[in-house]
Parts: C-alpha cells; sequence; structure tokens
C-alpha cells in the first residue's frame, strides 16, 4: 500500500467472502468503518496485500462481519452509533460509543433528534459462589484516560473484564466532514496525541495517495526522524512506568529523564515537544532546525550510555521480575485472531510491522529488526519495548547521517476531482490505518483513522483473565492502548 | 550497580524554581480568580480528570513529576481520588459522555476546592469545538478558577500554573 490504491470489490457477494475469509483466517482485519450510505473493510491477505471492500447499506443494513470474526465487533457497533446501520445477524448490537448523552443519534447518517438521556448498558454476566463486581472508572485514580473497567472477580482473582469506552468520544469524524486539509490535519494530530507523529503520516501518506503526491526525499527522512523520536519517548515512558506499577521506582526516575531528554531535544529540533503539526501533508510543515541534528545525537549518545544499565538493573531485579514475569498472559492465537498489532502483538509471536511489512519510505530503505518474544507476557512486552528502543536509535542515527539536503514540503495540486487514497503506518502502539476521501473542491469528505488499540482492548480483557485485581494496572500499563485513538 | 544508578541522578537534574518576577507566573497568577485568593497553606492535593483529552496534556501532566520539575518538592501532590483533593486539574474538552463524570467528581470534592482547566481545549474546547460530543471547556460544566494555555500546555508552564494558583491563593 506504499502510496499504492488497493482493490476494492464492491458488492453484497465480496462483503461475505471476505467476512468468510476472516472467519477461516484467510485474512486479517485492518479496518471496518461506514462512509456516506455505504460499509467499508479492509483486509490484509496472507500474501501481505490489502483489499478494501464495500457494501452498500440498502434499507440501513449490512451483513454483520462480527458474527464471523469477533474482531469487527466494536468497529462494527461504533460504525452502527455513528450511521444508524444495522448489523443483521451480530451477536452484540449494544451502542458502543454513543452513551445516549449526545443531543442526537446517528451524526453521520440518519440523524434524528435525542433528549441526552443517558442509556443504560448491560454488562456481560459472570455467575457462581462468592463472586462480586468491582467498577472502576471512567474517573480512574491516576492520571490517566477514563474508560470504564467492570470486574467480576472470586476473591482476588478476575474471573471476567469487560470494558466500556467511549468516554472521551469528541466526533472527530463529523468534525472532518467538510473540512479543510489544513484543519483535517490538526484534528489529525490530536486523535491520540501520544501518536501525533503517526497519525500526521497516516493522514499525509492517505492524502498524498488521494492526489499523486511525493514528497521531496528529505521530508521522508524527517518524518521518519520525528516517528522514531515518537516511539523512543513513548517505549522510554511505559518501560518506567510499568516498572512504577510494580512498585520499582527508581526504573521510573530515571526513564522518566531519558524520555524528558527525549522530547527537549524533539523541540530543540522540531519546534514542539511531541512534535504536534509537524507533518503535513505533502512533506513536513517544519525543517530541521540548524542545530536540531546535534540535540538529536547528543540524546541518543546519552541514551546509549544509560539505557543498558537500566536493563540491566531490569533484568537483575528478581522482586520486579516475580511481578511481570508470567503475568497477564496474552496467548499467541488470540494475539493472531485480532491481528494485534505493535508490541502486545510482537510479545505474542505475531512478526508484523508496518515500516517493514507495509514499507513506506524512509523505511522501504533501511535495513532493521522486528523484535519479537513468544511469552506473551509483561515481561515480554517490557522486553519487546527495550529492544525496539535500540532498533530506533539506530535508525534515528542511520537517517540523520544520510539525511539529503532540499525541500521538504511538496505543492498539493489544485483540487479538480474527487479521489480517495489509504495508508497503514507504525504507530509506537501498532498500526494506524487511515482512509481519506478527497470532494471535488479539495476538502475532506470522509476521513477514517483506525488505531491499534481497537483490536488490543479486547485482549486486554482476555490476557487479564486468572490474574489477580491487583495486577491490573500493571497488565493494562503493558498494554497501554489509547482511549482517545479509539473514542475518536 | 546500585552506586552507577543512584550516580546518574547526581547531581541532581531537578531545575530552579521559577523566579517571583518571572513574567508567564505573574500573567498566570494575575489571572486567578478572587475565588481561590485565599489562603490554600504551602500543600495542594490535585486530583487529575480527563474530560475529553487527546491524551496529549497527561503526557505533560505525568512529566511533571519527573526529576527536572520534580513537582513534589513545591507541596503539590497528586491524589487518588477527589475527596482528597484541594484542585481539580481537569483537561479536554468536555465531551457530553463525560460531562456527569466529571461534575460528579467536583461534586464529590469537598470545600474549599479550586478548579483549573489546563490546555486549548480545557479553555474553550479548543479544536474540538462545536461538536456535537462536545459540551465545551471546563467552565461550560463546573466553575474554573485558572486557564493554563497550551496545546499541550508544557511542563514548565503546568507548574507555573501552578505555583501562580498557590501564591495568588495565600496573597
Amino acid at each position: 500500500m506504499s502510496g499504492q490504491t488497493p482493490i476494492i470489490l464492491k458488492g453484497e457477494a465480496a462483503w461475505r467472502e471476505a467476512a468468510r475469509r476472516l472467519a477461516a483466517r484467510e485474512s486479517a482485519l485492518v479496518s471496518l468503518w461506514g462512509d456516506g450510505g455505504r460499509m467499508r473493510a479492509a483486509l490484509r491477505e496472507s500474501d501481505g496485500a490489502l483489499a478494501v471492500v464495500d457494501i452498500a447499506c440498502e434499507d440501513g443494513a449490512f451483513p454483520s462481519v462480527a458474527a464471523f470474526h469477533p474482531p469487527a465487533s466494536r468497529l462494527e457497533r461504533a460504525a452502527c452509533d455513528l450511521f444508524g446501520f444495522v448489523a443483521i445477524g451480530a451477536s452484540d448490537d449494544r451502542r458502543w460509543l454513543d452513551h445516549g448523552r449526545w443531543p442526537l443519534r446517528h451524526p453521520l447518517g440518519r440523524v434524528q433528534a435525542h433528549d441526552g438521556a443517558p442509556d443504560a448498558y448491560s454488562f456481560l454476566e459472570a455467575e457462581g459462589p462468592g463472586l462480586h463486581q468491582i467498577p472502576v472508572g471512567p474517573v480512574h485514580a491516576g492520571v490517566i484516560e477514563p474508560g470504564h473497567f467492570r470486574f467480576h472477580a472470586g476473591g482476588e482473582a478476575v474471573v471476567r473484564l469487560e470494558e466500556r469506552l467511549g468516554y472521551v468520544h469528541k466526533g472527530v469524524d463529523a468534525l472532518m466532514r467538510g473540512a479543510s486539509l489544513e484543519r483535517a490535519g490538526v484534528l489529525t494530530a490530536r486523535v491520540s496525541g501520544d501518536s501525533t507523529v503517526a497519525y500526521g503520516v497516516a493522514f499525509a501518506r492517505a492524502v498524498e495517495a488521494a492526489l499523486g503526491v511525493e514528497p521531496p526525499a528529505r521530508a521522508h527522512e524527517l518524518r521518519g526522524v520525528m516517528a522514531e523520536l515518537e516511539r523512543i519517548a513513548n517505549h522510554l515512558g511505559d518501560i518506567g512506568a510499568i516498572c512504577n506499577d510494580a512498585a520499582f521506582a527508581l526504573m521510573h526516575a530515571h526513564c522518566g529523564i531519558l524520555r524528558e531528554r527525549t522530547l527537549r531535544a524533539a523541540k530543540a529540533a522540531f519546534g514542539h515537544r511531541l512534535m504536534m503539526d509537524a507533518v503535513a501533508p505533502g512533506g513536513v510543515a517544519v525543517d530541521l532546525a540548524p542545530d536540531g541534528a546535534e540535540a538529536i545525537l547528543a540524546l541518543t549518545r546519552d541514551v546509549r550510555k544509560t539505557f543498558p544499565k537500566l536493563v540491566q538493573l531490569y533484568d537483575n531485579t528478581a522482586s520486579l521480575q516475580d511481578r511481570t514475569v508470567g503475568t497477564g498472559v496474552l496467548k499467541a492465537e488470540l494475539a493472531r485472531l485480532y491481528a494485534a498489532g505493535g508490541v502486545i502483538g510482537r510479545a505474542s509471536g505475531r512478526d508484523f510491522d508496518a515500516r517493514r511489512d507495509h514499507p513506506y519510505p524512509p523505511y522501504d530503505s533501511l535495513a532493521f529488526k522486528v523484535p519479537t518474544r513468544r511469552a506473551g507476557d509483561v515481561n515480554a512486552r517490557i522486553w519487546v519495548r527495550i529492544e525496539e528502543v535500540g532498533v530506533s536509535l539506530d535508525l534515528v542515527e542511520t537517517m540523520l547521517a544520510r539525511l539529503p539536503g532540499g525541500t521538504v514540503r511538496a505543492a498539493l495540486p489544485a483540487p479538480g476531482a474527487a479521489s480517495e487514497g489509504f495508508a497503514l503506518v507504525e504507530a509506537f502502539r501498532g498500526d494506524v490505518f487511515a482512509h481519506v476521501r478527497l470532494a471535488v473542491d479539495g476538502t475532506v469528505a470522509r476521513c477514517h483513522l483506525r488505531d491499534a488499540s481497537w483490536f488490543q482492548w479486547p485482549l486486554l480483557e482476555a490476557a487479564i483473565e486468572g490474574n489477580i485485581v491487583a495486577d491490573f494496572p500493571l497488565c493494562n500499563k503493558s498494554f497501554n492502548c489509547s482511549y482517545s485513538g479509539c473514542d475518536l | 550497580m546500585r552506586n552507577t544508578l543512584l550516580q546518574g541522578l547526581r547531581p541532581p537534574v531537578t531545575e530552579a524554581a521559577p523566579g517571583h518576577d518571572d513574567p508567564e507566573l505573574a500573567a498566570l497568577a494575575a489571572s486567578v480568580t478572587e475565588a481561590a485568593e485565599r489562603a490554600l497553606g504551602r500543600s495542594l492535593a490535585i486530583r487529575h480528570v480527563d474530560a475529553g483529552s487527546c491524551n496529549g496534556c497527561e503526557l505533560e501532566i505525568h512529566a511533571l513529576g519527573n526529576a527536572f520539575y520534580d513537582l513534589e518538592r513545591f507541596g503539590f501532590r497528586f491524589v487518588a481520588s477527589p475527596r482528597h483533593a484541594d484542585v481539580l486539574l481537569v483537561t479536554g474538552p468536555v465531551t457530553h459522555n463525560m460531562r456527569e463524570a466529571l461534575k460528579r467528581t467536583y461534586d464529590a470534592t469537598p470545600a474549599p476546592k479550586w478548579v483549573v482547566a489546563s490546555g486549548a481545549c480545557a479553555a474553550d474546547g479548543g479544536v474540538f469545538a462545536g461538536s456535537y460530543a462536545v459540551a465545551g471547556g471546563v467552565s461550560s460544566v463546573v466553575p474554573v478558577d485558572l486557564v493554563i494555555p497550551g496545546c499541550p500546555p508544557s511542563p514548565a508552564t503546568l507548574l507555573k500554573g501552578l505555583l501562580a494558583l498557590m501564591r495568588g491563593g495565600s496573597r
């Protein structure tokens, strides 16, 4: 999909065949979304090719994919909330994003006024002697995004966890409709703030595919540098925070220093600590500052010097390992079924990284290792992050060493015809999928952004089963799914 | 190993506190509402509420705890329950789906209490203003004593805002 348009198959037969292939594990689900009066699904075939199927929702209904392939369920429920479609045959028809608190129903489809009175929500049940429920959230105890976790516990052991999300739903898809590319870019950068660069690249690549624009070589490299800095900063933060949730504050303190230095290097190089709004369709919005390369290289030297000692500390602290090894195991089979991206999939043996498997510049001309583990526990997720920090340091240094001169942004052509584009980009927590459809006047007709967390959140429910309630923060942090990225 | 690691924290990387003459701090202090201009003492318990943020603000609030800013040296600490809090630090545009949760968190916070709206979205809905899913800035749901600007506000700005609240409160 590096700049190419995937095959789009239309009609009910293609849609049903896609559901069959997903159920038979012949394809993996990439995304599923509504667009006007239609539903669409993107699939990754076993040979790595991407295909899009498209079905008109006559009478506002379509055959449920989730009925055959459970990973589609939440995406399908979200699309039904936004468009007012009915997924025929779906086993779970509860509303997902719509809690009944909006002044309307189906904002992107058949709009109906609503009084904003909240809907009741029936959580799945678990029955047995001595079982009790623990409701947690949406406001949590830490500095963290809001969501509701409903635990059924037997003594200390979690029997069932069910998540209810949607609390930070901001109506991004509706705000995108009719937006200029500039405004859509600003919204994209704020879908999930921790992945602002990756989202920027995904959006830009989809727009560039739609318009047939090729960014200058220097822009590709700078996007890569930013994306890897983002990955390093987030992984450092997560490694420290996971250890902190096991009450090992020293790792957190040291990782916090390295993370802060990464953000300061990003600020020195690109003018913003999180590099928000730095990527734009056509290239990048900011060129590397004159002393930016040196700031970044000073950072990589510092991390290379300090981080190995922290890794050794992690590896040698038995009391910490006691908490992380064997905790929150995600089975390889489930990771495969859900096509779980990022660290979560790779720590459970799913060897997939969009940078390598759907190569796009600058990664298509870089050789790098994709670390994996098989154990699927908290420890494995820490180790994958640790190794990815090393890979990203190598990538950053290589890209800076070979950084070409020249301009950083190609002009976009004047609007003329409706067009659409797709992109798949590797964020720090996994692959981000983007579909952008442009209207004749060059504004955005539809923009669908799918965070990796859509397929990771349900797996947290599985990974926590049988663990003690007190280990939930540890497991949750080791997943570190995005709330805002899914709630949109 | 232990010594090596502790040496990594020496000399302290913690940075000097912003001076009384810091213009950004002065501007923030001037904007603290009169309601907050009461004795707050030298310790503030903060309860963070994400009412719809993109999580960018949360990253920078987390950074306040790192060794560079070391929030706790000023007497601030994050608490796990609104019942223990003096200050609600609210981020994000308030989504309709979070509106009741924010209101109930505010109601659960014992008086005297102060609300800080942190970031462009918390100020007035930011880039999400006007959405069917968004109620607006924090002040559309609970009274706000101080707005800290930025997208997201940097840890340095957040720190100045909180200091402004404390100093404004003890004037």
